[in-house]
């Protein structure tokens, strides 16, 4: 009574699980899937875009906030997607695995008997032949290498075994590449560095602007080396009419490990342990702060962002230090400044031919003390003084290179030393992205072999002084008539050599 | 990378070709309707022959074909590149290439009865290349500048070209299925005939489309540091190769067969099209590069 109270233990679980492996189910999950995978292309995703995020919170909080409770901003990393796809690997495995064993075992055995009534095959022929017609088969068969048997008066052969082994390996390829995906992920990091001409990176942990490593990263795998930015070089075009001022090329010249190198878009450099790629760059204003006492409050270049495609670019710079007040500035750089009827500046070109920049200045208490981490790419003036802007009672500052503007009220006074350039680039380090490729190459390879060979069985009886010829395909099959065509002209051949 | 001299006279005369081109396809597509017409109208004609009317209408999709490949060889010279690097150049090559594989597979095997179809379509894309898509020719962005642009998009369009052929299969299984329009489905081949030059068509368009989607991800490792980000277009090429996936295994599974099987199929040509057309246009992500 004991195997039957398991097995009716065992019920459900095994119905279960022959309702996962079914192919059924396995079309099922792959549409859901897909579906599944559509919220990612509409909604902003944390990992591809974590500025689209933080719009949405701002623009839709409330939206936001129960979208995020279902996890709409990490689609491809929820709970729903996730068992999703867990589930249609089970599945996959359920389904493969004894597939294997039964086609491990077709491998070894002989092709099945030859059955009795030939003429109901598909394609089947029938023509007066003597009995060394079988040998002559055997023969041509063997040349081909096809697996055949023969027993008595006839020869069953069966060929494309390869297709279910391509089959096979197609599906085996898909879990290493999952695997490969997952511990490759694991053990990945990649580093954000902003650099401006001159600047100098090592890498360490402390060095990044931002830093994101995998669950499996050690900080030890770092490799210490050093990059120097050399010089930043962008090459508009100047030659074609109506494509002036597109760029053509950015080139980063570094030096790091004693070699000085080009670093491209498409063209990162190989470091130890990671490959750096050239992901942004703008403009560094030098600039110089000099506050209300004549001591120099603030000096170094500005990283701006760029706003638009002529390089119109916003730079915010916080002086802590100016004395009596704390000093703040949001300024604009405009590479090749034009005045707009309005009297504000807009860039007509991204190269630096005429260049200038604007400042509204604020003075107060900037509240960089309170140890909250602000955004040194913004300004909270709620709480600060407006001493020039278009708005308040002093112009906006305007300076060009070389300039030096004294500051209203005496607060000091700034200067535009020069112009740099900066660039943003990206650390990143994934051993298993060639594991990855390999095992998609071997899918694919698997994939073709598994759609493209046809698997057919052939049989040849004698009888009465006729040979009977008959073939079968697994799969539509168009080629299956002349492939017996083929064959028998070639054992026809065989037997004129004789 | 060197300046390129574009010449924006040569691309003018290649969207000339490209227009002329649209002329001969329309008389093409004229002439098929008619013959398709005839043809249903009088069902004692033996279809299996060319006819006058046919030989006449694939005079004009042959010429279009040829005039359609001096556009876009133009339109390559005068951006001193290969000529699918925006939307209006993706668009006339993949033109070009469906024409291509069709008149190929002609050769092949006897698929006559889909040349309206297919002359429509191509006449559709090269409406919308011209109407809505048309930029100047352009220098190409440094993201853009690499050989993986001539592998990875010039396979995308070729897998395109198949997935679109085998939807013109699937259209006219639904529609001879549905029993509608009976005199001119009949001069179609069986229901099991359709199905099977489908499936043929997407399961080379399946295996180009895998590798559409290997060598985009090692160009992504290269320009973007990862080799996969789910990008919008990243995210669709997915969708795409699981809808098709999806369509081979329902090939295999008893009762999905037949129109189900061929409505997957339209389904995942939609999404072709939708990656093409909408994700291109409407969505944020790095593959921009419509230049509209």
């Amino acid at each position: 009574m004991a195997t039957s109270f398991l097995s009716r233990v065992l019920f459900w679980p095994r119905w279960f699980f022959r309702q996962l492996t079914s192919m059924r189910t396995a079309l099922f999950l792959l549409l859901l899937l897909a579906f599944a995978a559509i919220p990612g292309s509409v909604y902003p995703q944390r990992s591809a875009d974590p500025n689209g995020v933080r719009l949405f919170f701002d623009n839709q909080p409330e939206l936001a906030k129960v979208l995020d409770s279902i996890q709409i901003f990490d689609v491809y990393t929820s709970v729903w997607f996730s068992s999703i796809y867990i589930l249609l690997f089970v599945s996959l495995i359920g389904c493969v695995v004894p597939r294997t064993k039964i086609h491990y075992h077709a491998l070894r055995a002989k092709p099945v008997k030859t059955p009795a009534k030939l003429d109901r095959m598909p394609i089947y022929r029938q023509f007066e032949a003597f009995e060394p017609y079988l040998d002559a088969a055997q023969a041509v068969l063997k040349k081909s290498r096809i697996r055949f048997t023969r027993s008595g008066n006839s020869i069953s052969a069966e060929k494309g075994y390869l297709k279910e082994t391509g089959n096979l390996v197609f599906h085996y390829s898909l879990i290493g590449v999952l695997i490969a995906v997952g511990v490759g992920g694991g053990l990945s990091f990649s580093g954000q560095r902003v650099l401006v001409e001159g600047e100098t990176f090592v890498n360490n942990l402390a060095s990044y602007d931002s830093f994101s490593p995998g669950p499996f990263f050690n900080e030890e795998n770092l490799q210490p080396f050093d990059l120097k930015l050399e010089d930043f070089e962008v090459v508009y075009d100047l030659t074609n009419l109506n494509n002036r001022g597109q760029p053509i090329d950015f080139i980063a010249t570094v030096t790091a490990l004693g070699k000085t190198s080009e670093i491209k878009v498409n063209s990162p450099l190989a470091a130890p342990g990671a490959n750096i790629y050239l992901t942004g760059n703008g403009f560094a204003p030098v600039i110089t702060v000099r506050d209300g006492e004549g001591n120099i409050a603030y000096s170094g270049p500005v990283v701006f962002l760029p706003q638009d495609s002529n390089m119109t670019s916003l730079g915010v710079i916080k002086v802590p230090d100016a004395n009596p007040e704390q000093l703040g500035f949001i300024s604009f750089f405009y590479p090749t400044a034009e005045e707009l009827e309005s009297g504000a500046y807009t860039s007509i070109y991204p190269d630096p031919f005429v260049p200038l920049l604007t400042m509204n200045l604020y003075s107060g208490d900037l509240g960089l003390d309170n140890g909250v981490p602000k955004n040194v790419f913004a300004l909270d003036t709620s709480n600060l003084k407006e001493v020039a802007s278009r708005n308040a009672e002093n112009p906006p500052l305007q300076l060009e290179p070389g300039d030096v503007v004294d500051l209203p009220d005496n607060l000091g006074s700034v200067s535009f030393d020069g112009l740099l350039r900066f660039a943003s680039l990206d650390v990143a380090y994934n051993p298993g992205g060639i594991w990855v490729l390999g095992f998609a190459l071997l899918a694919l390879g698997s994939l073709a072999l598994s759609l493209m060979i046809p698997r057919r069985r052939i049989w040849f009886r004698f009888a009465d002084g006729k040979i009977e010829a008959a073939a079968l395909a697994r799969n539509d099959d168009p080629g299956l008539e002349d492939f017996l065509q083929r064959l028998v002209l070639e054992i026809n051949k065989e037997i004129e050599k004789k | 990378m060197n300046q390129v001299v574009l010449n924006e006279p040569l691309s003018q005369i290649s969207l000339l070709f490209v227009s002329g081109a649209m002329a001969f396809i329309a008389i093409a597509l004229v002439v098929f309707s008619f013959q398709l017409a005839k043809l249903s109208s009088d069902q004692s004609v033996d279809s299996s022959k060319l006819s006058n009317l046919e030989k006449l209408g694939f005079w004009a999709l042959g010429l279009g074909t040829l005039v359609l490949t001096v556009g876009v060889v133009m339109r390559g010279i005068a951006a001193g590149r290969v000529p699918w690097a925006n939307m209006y150049e993706f668009s006339i090559s993949a033109a070009l290439l469906i024409l291509m594989v069709y008149l190929t597979a002609l050769k092949i095997k006897d698929i006559r009865y889909i040349a309206t179809f297919i002359s429509g379509f191509v006449l559709v894309i090269l409406f919308a290349a011209v109407s809505i898509f048309y930029v100047e020719v352009k220098t190409l962005m440094p993201a853009l500048d690499s050989y993986w642009l001539v592998i990875h998009v010039v396979v995308a369009i070729l897998a395109s070209s198949f997935f679109a052929i085998a939807a013109g299969f699937h259209i006219a299984y639904l529609v001879k299925n549905s029993g509608f329009g009976k005199k001119v489905m009949n001069l179609f081949p069986d229901l099991d005939q359709l199905e099977r030059l489908a499936y043929r068509f997407n399961i080379v368009g399946f295996v180009l489309w895998s590798f559409t989607l290997i060598a985009g991800a090692i160009w992504a490792e290269r320009a973007w540091h990862r080799y996969w980000g789910w990008d919008t277009k990243e995210v669709w090429t997915f969708i795409i190769w699981v809808l098709y996936a999806g369509y081979l295994h329902a090939m295999a599974t008893r009762g999905w067969r037949g129109s189900k099987a061929a409505w997957l199929g339209v389904i995942a040509f939609s999404a072709v099209i939708f990656n093409f057309t909408i994700v291109n246009l409407f969505f944020k992500g790095l593959h921009v590069y419509s230049g509209l």
